[in-house]
């Protein structure tokens, strides 16, 4: 599926009757990757969580390829489109590493067996297949998540907070996956403490100064 | 479609199997209650044949509501539930599969130890296939209504409290024809009127609970 444009519209958001912000707009092209900064309590998440559809946003819109992805057609369409990867990973501790993978795949299109297989090795997870996700550790567990990038086909990516306890071999893999992704036209949207810097293309967005 | 059901049937059955402690709790529940029952009043058969109706209904109806209050709990806290509001399937039809399962896995179990249970409180053999009639159509209301609750709480850390008294008053109607048809019963009376009662209430919360699960899922996600 051939990525869109997403335009953020004067969006706004508030929690508790506190502003997080206002008045944000940006426009992001197709093969960008977005990193968004600040300090923590400065609606990093909530952004991601808005632009993923699970919060509603206090003002503004946000746009894919021209519609709305807070309604109608848009937001059927955005729904088949981005990839959101929260802070929790979704991993069932009582489920092995390949059955949280079937099922998360499942939610939006059934992947073969095969290619479970193959992304867990790709995320360094090969031998641990069979095994129930309580018995890994944090980074491996996020590793189990994070196998959705090298398995599903969406074109826009929701990362929040991707490399949490993940060792720097796993990181350096991740970048060059991210800007993999990006080369094939695909947009990334992320939150990190980790500094970006070193990677070529990626745009900033400080919410500590959009305020 | 009948794939994901399929599939989120599968996971959740695992996911059962693998901690059987949750499976049994309410069934250990219900077996308990009825069970002391006899213990504290005595055995005299006549009480206990004129108390048993209520007591099984009551101890299915607390069974459900106890293990109700984890439904969601644990995939809002590892963010599985994110990913399924995210999910271009509809949220109620999951939901519905969800609770059906854990309807399977509680009150089916119940309505098959309900006999039993039955005759250890002197009720007449003629008056069982009510007993298990009138659970098998109340306990999926007592599923699906218990599940909007705890839809609705499961952002609290501890929503127990408020669940029953959120839920109650919602289960008290099914409590009322399912012990009546009972009472009917035991003095020879036709059951069908409170049967097709349940029947009626089953439906409707089979057709409407999975919306409003969903819909309270969705203000639970977006906290």
């Amino acid at each position: 599926m051939k990525p869109l444009p997403v335009e953020l519209d004067s969006l706004a958001c508030e929690r508790d009757q506190r502003e997080l912000f206002a008045s944000l707009s940006l426009q992001l092209e197709p093969g960008e990757v977005l990193q968004v900064a600040g300090p923590n309590g400065s609606g990093k998440t909530s952004l991601l969580r808005i632009m993923a559809g699970l919060l509603p946003p206090s003002a503004g819109d946000m746009r894919y390829g021209g519609d709305s992805v807070f309604s109608g057609t848009g937001r059927e369409n955005w729904r088949q489109q981005r990839l959101y990867i929260g802070h929790a990973p979704a991993v069932k501790g009582a489920l092995t590493a390949e059955e949280n993978l079937a099922w998360l795949c499942a939610l939006s299109r059934p992947v073969e067996n095969d290619h479970i297989w193959q992304a867990l090795e790709q995320v360094g997870l090969r031998g641990f297949e069979d095994v129930p996700c309580h018995n890994l550790s944090a980074g491996q567990q996020r590793r189990v998540a994070l196998a959705r990038l090298y398995l599903e086909q969406h074109p826009v990516w929701i990362l929040d907070e991707p490399f949490t306890a993940i060792d720097k071999a796993g990181v350096a893999a991740l970048e060059t996956h991210i800007l993999q992704h990006a080369a094939r036209g695909g947009l990334v949207i992320m939150t990190t403490h980790h500094g970006l810097e070193h990677l070529p293309g990626v745009r900033c967005l400080d919410l500590g100064q959009v305020n | 479609m009948r794939q994901i059901v399929w599939l989120l049937f599968c996971r959740e059955w695992r996911l059962a199997w693998r901690r059987p402690g949750d499976l049994l709790n309410p069934l250990v529940f219900f077996a308990l209650v009825v069970s002391l029952f006899p213990l504290a009043v005595g055995p005299e058969p006549s009480m206990l044949r004129s108390m048993a109706p209520g007591v099984i209904w009551v101890a299915a109806l607390l069974a459900t509501l106890l293990s109700l209050d984890g439904l969601f709990r644990s995939d809002y806290e590892d963010g599985s539930l994110e990913q399924w509001v995210l999910s271009p399937h509809p949220l109620a039809l999951m939901v519905l599969v969800k609770v059906l399962h854990h309807w399977m896995m509680s009150g089916l179990a119940m309505v098959l130890l309900a006999p039993l249970f039955g005759l250890m409180l002197a009720l007449p053999l003629s008056s069982l296939p009510v007993l298990a009639l009138t659970l098998l159509l109340g306990t999926p209301i007592l599923s699906l209504l218990g599940a909007v609750g705890a839809a609705l709480t499961v952002g609290l850390k501890s929503g127990g409290v408020l669940l029953a008294l959120l839920i109650l008053p919602l289960y008290i109607p099914v409590l009322i024809l399912g012990t009546g048809a009972m009472d009917a019963a035991l003095q020879g009376m036709p059951v069908t009127g409170f049967a097709l009662w349940l029947g009626c209430l089953a439906v409707l919360a089979l057709t409407l609970a999975p919306i409003a699960i969903a819909a309270g899922l969705r203000i639970g996600v977006s906290e």
